[in-house]
């Protein structure tokens, strides 16, 4: 069996940088200057899931994002990892999108890879955190999907039986490929990229695509594709006493235990 | 033109979810802005009981799919009958619950209908956008406070909430109707198919049951350990719970996580231990009725929701609350 696969990767700023991150308040854009850029965490693990079905099976990784140019540094790195292939999808159209917006874009990529038999997703990313991505591919696809997904294991040939996580345990699902399966931490760990890896990824090439070489409407993608607008951005005002104690540790939580007491907060 | 709200009414082992009634609630709530009926979907094999109590909790109509098949969730033909139920009737407003389950079958509805669906939304309201009344979906932001106002220029306009944000619909008397849907399969429907749910017992008790809740954020990393936090929460007889950098850390587990991304609890006590504030954090503890906040930079914004504040080291506080929060019980 040989298997096809495409994991879904997407460049984020480093969370341990989140407090940096601000919003312009006039073009509520995100401004991410001065933050490390790395793999979406999630999106590493669906790339070793890959990676272990290829040593199991005989199997090809491809990866692909949609990003701006310097989304190709997550690439190289997926490809140092040992995915075999690398796409980008880059044009100034695709700025902007909401999840329709990426998954318009990003589900004609996958079908320019050629064909395919797995779709592999993280389950929800740091920055924007919908896991709205990988249904939405799949059903332009028309492919079946799972999210949450904590297990993997092959049933027969082309049939797999999936862990899919839930709030109080899990579901077992029989799945059909092709198939979009978004994965979660539990899945595995995923692997450091060697020496050797980064040698053998200076030979792979990086295949970018702009909008017209996909073959999709400017208006399917982008900010014009998205459906969502933000219309504002404002401060939230919390009704709280707020009150502040500073001095000597003492003295300050003295005063907050009383405060505490005053409020019935201890009163089980 | 039809100005239905529905609520997804989401039922698992025969059981509707608490979010549901929550999203009926507010969905009442906008209805009476907007007009229109406020109308539930219920899926699954025998539900009629569900129906009632959707009706008991001021459900105008409730729409019902009922079918053997549907009893467990199944991706494929619960999305393709949604999509279709959504496409015949026209509401204006889908609420989801975004739950492990609501939350992928709400992406690839809103994929299937060409619609927006904004994620995890903390407050929904309508207002005039432009002259025309539209819901106006807010979100956490990134920086203090800050939130964001998103609308959906197309229909249905679509938002998921994550169970405990909003308050639940209030009893009454029930007087709305219940209204059979049909069930049409198609053959490809099951190429996913559920075999089984398990339900396994949860080690810890639920953090959303717990009347007092301390949570740990990264300014524990100065203490070379999460230990006191579980420390405190036990001689306050609470649970522990952590932000995104406690959970990136491995101080916590992923049911412990609160905000925006995990768990919305309303305690008696929130207690939160070296957190800047960030929204996507306090947006989970909101309804607390008191919370007390521990950080040593005064500009945290943690600051303008607590109750309490103490600005200080965690090195030197924590020990001291814990000795003094034991004499006094
Ligand atoms: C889509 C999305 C969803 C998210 N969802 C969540 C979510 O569900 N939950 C969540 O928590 N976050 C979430 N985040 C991340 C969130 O934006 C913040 O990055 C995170 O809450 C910060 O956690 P923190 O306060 O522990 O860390 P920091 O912001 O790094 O704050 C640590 C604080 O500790 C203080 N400190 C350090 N040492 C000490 C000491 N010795 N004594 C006292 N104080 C000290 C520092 O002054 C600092 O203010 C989300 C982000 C995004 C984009
Ligand atoms: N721009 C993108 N490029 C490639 N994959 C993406 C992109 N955005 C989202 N994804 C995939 O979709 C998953 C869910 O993303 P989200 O819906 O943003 O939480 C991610 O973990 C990725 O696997």
């Amino acid at each position: 069996m040989a298997l096809n696969i495409v994991v879904c990767i997407k460049q984020v700023p480093d969370p341990e940088h989140f407090s940096k991150v601000s919003l312009d308040p006039v073009t509520k854009t995100i401004s991410r200057e001065g933050i490390p850029a790395i793999i979406n965490p999630l999106d590493k693990n669906a790339l070793e899931e890959g990676l272990r079905i290829k040593e199991k099976f005989s199997a090809k990784v491809a990866v692909i994002t949609m990003g701006p140019p310097q989304a190709r540094r997550a690439l190289e790195e997926a490809l140092a990892m040992g995915a075999d292939e690398a796409f980008l999808l880059c044009d100034k159209a695709f700025a902007a999108a909401d999840t329709l917006g990426t998954a318009c874009a990003l589900a004609p990529g996958i079908q320019k890879i050629g064909h395919f038999d797995l779709v592999l997703c993280g389950n929800e990313t740091v920055d924007s955190g919908t896991g709205q991505v990988g249904p939405q591919i799949a059903q332009f696809l028309n492919i079946p999907y799972l999210t949450k997904v904590k297990e993997i294991a092959f049933d027969e040939e082309r049939t797999l039986i999936v862990k899919r996580g839930l709030e109080q345990g899990y579901m077992r699902v029989r799945v059909k490929l092709p198939a979009l399966l978004a994965v979660n931490k539990e899945i595995n760990k995923p692997r450091l990229t060697t020496a050797f890896g980064i040698i053998a990824a200076a030979e792979k090439e990086i295949k970018a695509f702009d909008c017209r070489e996909l073959g999709v409407d400017p208006n399917d993608v982008g900010i014009s594709g998205s459906p969502t607008r933000v219309v504002e951005t404002f401060q939230r005002v919390s009704q709280r006493r707020r009150e502040v104690i500073y001095g000597s540790p003492e003295e300050a939580v003295k005063k907050t235990t009383e405060r505490l007491k005053e409020f019935g907060a201890l009163v089980q | 033109m039809s100005k239905e709200i529905w609520v997804w009414a989401e039922q698992r082992q025969g059981r509707l979810m608490p979010v549901s009634l929550e999203l009926l609630g507010k969905g009442q709530e906008l209805s009476r802005k907007l007009g229109g009926k406020v109308a539930a979907v219920l899926m699954g094999a025998e539900v009629r009981e569900l129906a009632a109590e959707l009706l008991e909790h001021g459900c105008e109509k409730v729409y019902v799919a009922e079918d053997p098949i549907l009893s467990l969730y199944q991706s494929g033909p619960y999305g393709n009958l949604l999509a279709g139920y959504i496409e015949e009737s026209k509401p204006e407003i889908v609420l989801w619950g975004a739950t492990s389950v609501g939350g992928e079958l709400a992406a690839w509805v809103a994929a299937r209908l060409r619609t927006g669906l904004t994620a995890h939304c903390i407050d929904l309201y309508i207002d005039d956008i432009k002259g025309k009344p539209q819901l106006v979906q807010v979100v956490p932001g990134w920086g203090g406070n800050l939130a964001l106002k998103i609308v959906c220029d197309t229909t249905p306009q679509m938002a998921t909430v994550k169970p405990g944000v909003m308050a639940e619909a209030p009893r009454t008397k029930a007087q709305g109707e219940i209204l059979p849907l049909a069930v049409e399969i198609k053959g490809g429907d099951f190429r996913a198919e559920t075999i089984e749910i398990v339900e396994e017992e949860l080690e810890e008790r639920p953090l959303e049951e717990a009347k007092i809740v301390v949570a740990g954020g990264w300014g524990l990393n100065s203490l070379g350990s999460f230990e006191l936090v579980g420390e405190l929460a036990k001689v306050l007889g609470g649970a522990v719970g952590g932000t995104r950098p406690a959970l990136d850390k491995g101080w916590i587990t992923e049911s412990s996580l609160i905000g925006q991304s995990g768990k919305t609890v309303s305690p008696d006590l929130f207690i939160s231990l070296g957190a800047s504030g960030a929204a996507q954090f306090t947006t989970g503890f909101e309804k607390a009725k008191v919370i007390l906040a521990v950080e040593q930079n005064p500009q945290a914004p943690i600051f303008e929701i607590a109750d309490i504040g103490i600005v200080g080291d965690l090195k030197s506080i924590l020990p001291l609350l814990i000795q003094e929060l034991k004499k006094g019980l």
